[in-house]
């Protein structure tokens, strides 16, 4: 990071930041040596509380709780592409009852913390006398949620394409639905792919959400071994086992983004959006973990 | 609209134990959210790279995981024993620093440079210009995003009413239990929700108007 807001450090400097560099790992140290000594001091590291990862049949299990979050994640994803290509073309269509629906429902969706919309779809729905179950519920959650981000996100990446592209494609006889899908969708998803993956990032993250709706996901497995007396209640070892497949499952997406956005940048194809600003407002709000009114993934 | 009447003792109550979590996890997300940005523009390379491990691992954990850890596993290990309302700030405040952080970094990035060397040339040293030339900037540059991510704070707050804090993502088990019709009561939790939404969304708008900077 060639951040310059300081000067190259001088000798003087130089030692003073080793001493800052010191007392700062001596503090991190510190923390982490007494959270692992608590842990070990209430016998979270005996041998007997880390037993069941050994076990066959857990393992598979495990597997499965990984298979049923990567379901949810792949179902969520696939339905949240289509719904976010779908009413961003709404939200920029020519006609303005279109794009009235269009924006009421994507506001809608991105107002409503997804564990609610999960709630209304598990638990409301049979009340209506329609059956659910868990999956349901938890794919239709992600995908109008995530599907509302990402439709801002497309909308946002074909606002800022250069005009002439959509100007040309009407002058050669294009109809506009024709513009849209085979002209300003594709570039516009392009521009935005590193965007749209750390949005996939959020939705992976919130599968775990499915945990409080009784789907059996990762988390529902972890916290299922975790109360297990037949092998002494391991509840932190598994979270920590979870923790870890977690973490590894989003950096495996976010490297594919970083791979991707390097790619996009050689590639002759890509067009240097001319509207910074909405970029920006995109760009920013990646930053952030989400798009406009409020995502970071409305939950986890 | 009976649902909502015959049981406004648990609506109210409820909604402003939401507001309570989000307020004080908005205020500690804040304060140790800059530290955070801070810890990452900073010129020892270690304190970067604190600050840098910390965001990766917290962006990619699931903030139900968070909470899963806070509510079950905590308890076991002898520190201090946390009301669950407490562990649902720690829980909120620890997720959201780390997005809290790159908003006010993305934010001191788009200070022109010239402004810390100008600071520089006036013999100011690190801390002086990042606390009063640099961030007062960058924290008014970045007002959306950040209101987005409190907005995004105060629905997270649901998944508190997952872990035993009686707030307004658990309104639902109270009204099942008293055999009203859960549909019609998560439905007026969503107008709540979209109200408080609304009202962070007034609030952004008026902010940004105040605070735009002239350059």
């Amino acid at each position: 990071m060639n951040n310059v807001l300081f000067d190259v450090p001088g000798p003087k400097s130089r030692i003073r930041h080793r001493l800052y560099a010191v007392i700062g790992i001596v503090v991190v140290l510190a923390l982490i040596a007494f959270v692992v000594y608590s842990f070990y001091d209430s016998g979270q590291f005996t041998a007997q509380k880390w037993e069941w990862l050994q076990y066959a049949q857990v393992q598979s299990d495990l597997a499965s709780a990984v298979v049923a979050t990567l379901k949810a994640f792949a179902l969520g994803a696939v339905f949240a592409l289509i719904f976010g290509a779908v009413f961003a073309a709404g939200r920029l269509s020519d006609h303005g009852w279109i794009r009235g629906i269009s924006t009421a429902i994507v506001e809608f969706f991105r107002a409503i913390p997804l564990l609610i919309l999960m709630f209304l779809f598990y638990y409301g729905l049979p009340t209506l006398g329609f059956d659910t179950s868990p999956l349901f519920a938890v794919v239709l959650g992600l995908t109008l949620y995530n599907g509302s981000v990402l439709a801002e996100v497309f909308r946002a990446g074909v606002n800022s394409l250069p005009k002439g592209q959509a100007e040309a494609a009407y002058a050669l006889g294009m109809r506009k639905t024709q513009v849209m899908f085979t002209v300003l969708l594709p570039q516009a998803i392009r521009a935005m792919l590193p965007t749209i993956i750390s949005q996939l990032v959020v939705l992976l993250k919130d599968t775990a959400l499915g945990f409080l709706v009784t789907y059996p996901e990762l988390l529902y497995y972890a916290r299922y071994i975790g109360s297990q007396g037949a092998f002494a209640r391991p509840i932190v070892p598994s979270t920590i086992v979870a923790a870890a497949i977690y973490i590894v499952m989003c950096l495996l997406l976010t490297a594919l983004a970083t791979y991707l956005e390097r790619r996009n940048r050689r590639s002759k194809k890509h067009i240097e959006p001319t509207d910074r600003k909405a970029e920006q407002i995109v760009l920013g709000n990646a930053a952030g973990g989400q798009a406009f009114g409020g995502g970071l993934g409305g939950s986890s | 609209m009976d649902v909502l009447l015959n049981n406004l003792d648990l609506f109210g109550p409820f909604f402003l134990t939401t507001i309570e979590l989000f307020a004080i996890a908005a205020v500690g997300s804040l304060v140790f959210g800059t530290i955070l940005a801070m810890l990452r523009v900073s010129p020892v390379p270690v304190f970067r790279a604190i600050g840098t491990t910390y965001v990766t691992i917290v962006r990619n954990t699931p903030l139900t995981l968070v909470f899963a850890f806070f509510v079950f596993a905590y308890p076991l290990l002898n520190i201090v024993k946390v009301s669950y309302f407490t562990a649902a700030v720690v829980s909120l405040t620890v997720y959201t620093s780390a997005f809290i952080c790159e908003v006010v970094r993305s934010g001191i990035n788009t200070v022109p440079v010239g402004q810390a060397e100008a600071g520089r040339a006036l013999g100011l040293n690190f801390g002086q210009i990042l606390g009063q030339v640099v961030l007062p900037q960058a924290l008014r540059s970045v007002v959306p995003p950040m209101i987005s991510t409190l907005i995004a704070l105060l629905k997270n707050s649901t998944i508190a009413g997952g872990f035993s804090v009686s707030e307004a993502g658990a309104i639902r088990s109270y009204i099942s239990e008293r055999g009203d019709n859960q549909m019609v009561a998560l439905l007026w939790v969503a107008l709540g929700f979209i109200i408080l939404v609304s009202v962070l969304s007034f609030v952004q708008r008026s902010l940004e108007k105040r605070w735009s900077v002239a350059r």
